[in-house]
């Protein structure tokens, strides 16, 4: 087989365009006219939107977060071997820079499920995430950490969810390294706060949230379109009023 | 594994020295097993280890097995094999459920523990404690192996609901007693 070989085509940004060195002179001139004090307001207020941009703190800081997530090194049954391929060349975990796993659960912000977790394996898996440091997040990966999986008896606990918050699940028995991948961008989406994974908005189930529940006199959301339903009368029901 | 007639010698032997020790005999899918009476499963053990012609040095496998609907409700099976000669021969022991018929769980079914013959039925017998709870009279440290040791419980008798469990927190609960309170 050949392997065909091309560069992807990325169009590049305009600041990564290679500069002729006019440019970067001028460029150079202009700097040390501002910080001479030389650029008055418009030019001085032209050059600082050329050369900065603002984000907020908690942007920054989730944008950092989502892309240097240590996992920890830690598997719990087969799903563990896909686990160690995703780290290996050819699924590359590195490329979103996650390559470093951690031994220690304290040095760790991501527990990757990799298995079925029995109920004697349980306590410690929960005091293994006890131990990481906030912010932690947990994938649960393939079917046995999600639901139990084809383990449906007296030795393993039916979804790690009993026991611990889990923000992922993979589904797949096991899970590809890529099924894995896809996971891990989910989560850092999912830390950048990008609303791809607002499956409320998929399920259409706004109002579930459980801030929304808890608010005493609420009503929930059945209530609210039964409501809406007694008020606006259905296009059946106006036909047959016309009629 | 000795042919038809070797098993019946084998099963005469046994009764002569130890009578009523060998309730039956079964050859099937090239296998020779002798049915035991429970009470006498250490003689007939040793005397299989012990004699001369014999020769049964080595226990392969000891596990526990329930035939639910059946009466006796379990047995005990001990594979021996004859490291000499390459006979392998198994031993089955029945043993009644004390608890059958008046309904209650507290009674647990027992046999005599052969970890004085063969060490290596001491993790056995803990499992087919854990598994069945047959409890096995004379075993230095009769406790769960493979379940949490605080678990209730039978799980792999035929009676045990199928489904999934509560998770247990012991772990947590050595250093900090309660803590979920």
């Amino acid at each position: 087989m050949e392997v065909e070989r091309r560069k992807l085509g990325r169009v590049p940004a305009p600041w990564e365009q290679p500069k002729t060195g006019e440019e970067l002179r001028a460029k150079q001139i202009r700097a040390r006219e501002m910080l001479r004090g030389d650029l008055t307001d418009e030019e001085l207020e032209a050059y600082v939107e050329r050369s900065v941009f603002t984000t907020t703190l908690e942007k920054g800081l989730n944008w950092a977060r989502a892309n240097s997530i240590f996992p920890a090194t830690f598997g719990l049954a087969c799903c563990a071997i896909e686990m160690m391929s995703m780290v290996t060349a050819r699924a590359d975990l590195a490329r979103f820079g996650a390559e470093a796993l951690r031994a220690s659960p304290r040095q760790a912000d991501l527990l990757i499920l990799s298995g079925r977790v029995s109920i004697k394996m349980a306590p410690v898996v929960r005091r293994l995430y006890d131990q990481m440091l906030e912010p932690k997040w947990v994938i649960a990966m393939g079917a046995c950490s999600s639901s139990g999986g084809m383990f449906a008896n007296y030795a393993v606990v039916q979804g790690a969810d009993k026991f611990m918050p889990v923000d992922i699940h993979v589904p797949g028995c096991p899970p590809r390294p890529e099924a894995v991948l896809h996971g891990f961008n989910k989560l850092q989406r999912m830390i950048q706060g990008q609303p791809d994974l607002g499956w409320r908005q998929r399920y259409n189930a706004s109002g579930t949230e459980e801030w929304a529940r808890l608010e005493p006199g609420t009503p929930s959301p059945e209530a609210i379109e039964a409501a809406a339903r007694a008020v606006e009368p259905t296009p059946a029901a106006e036909e047959a009023t016309d009629a | 594994m000795p042919d038809a007639p070797g098993l019946e010698l084998i099963a005469q032997e046994i009764n002569d020295s130890h009578p009523g020790a060998v309730t039956e005999t079964a050859l099937e899918h090239g296998r020779a097993t002798l049915v035991v009476n429970p009470g006498k499963v250490t003689d007939v053990l040793r005397w299989l280890r012990d004699t001369e012609e014999q020769r049964y040095t080595f226990m392969s496998s000891l596990h526990a097995a329930d035939y639910l609907p059946a009466t006796p409700r379990f047995a005990v099976h001990y594979e021996l094999i004859s490291r000499e000669r390459m006979e392998r021969l198994n031993v089955k022991a029945l043993v009644a459920d004390p608890a059958a018929g008046n309904g209650a769980g507290g009674e647990l079914p027992e046999i005599d523990s052969c970890v004085e013959l063969y060490p290596t039925a001491d993790f056995q017998e803990r499992e087919a404690y854990d598994m069945f709870g047959i409890r096995f009279r004379g075993h230095p440290d009769l406790r769960r192996i493979l379940m949490p040791e605080d678990y209730e419980g039978w799980p792999q008798r035929r009676d045990f609901p199928v489904g999934g469990e509560e998770v247990l927190f012991t772990h947590n609960e050595i250093d900090t007693p309660r803590w979920f309170e």
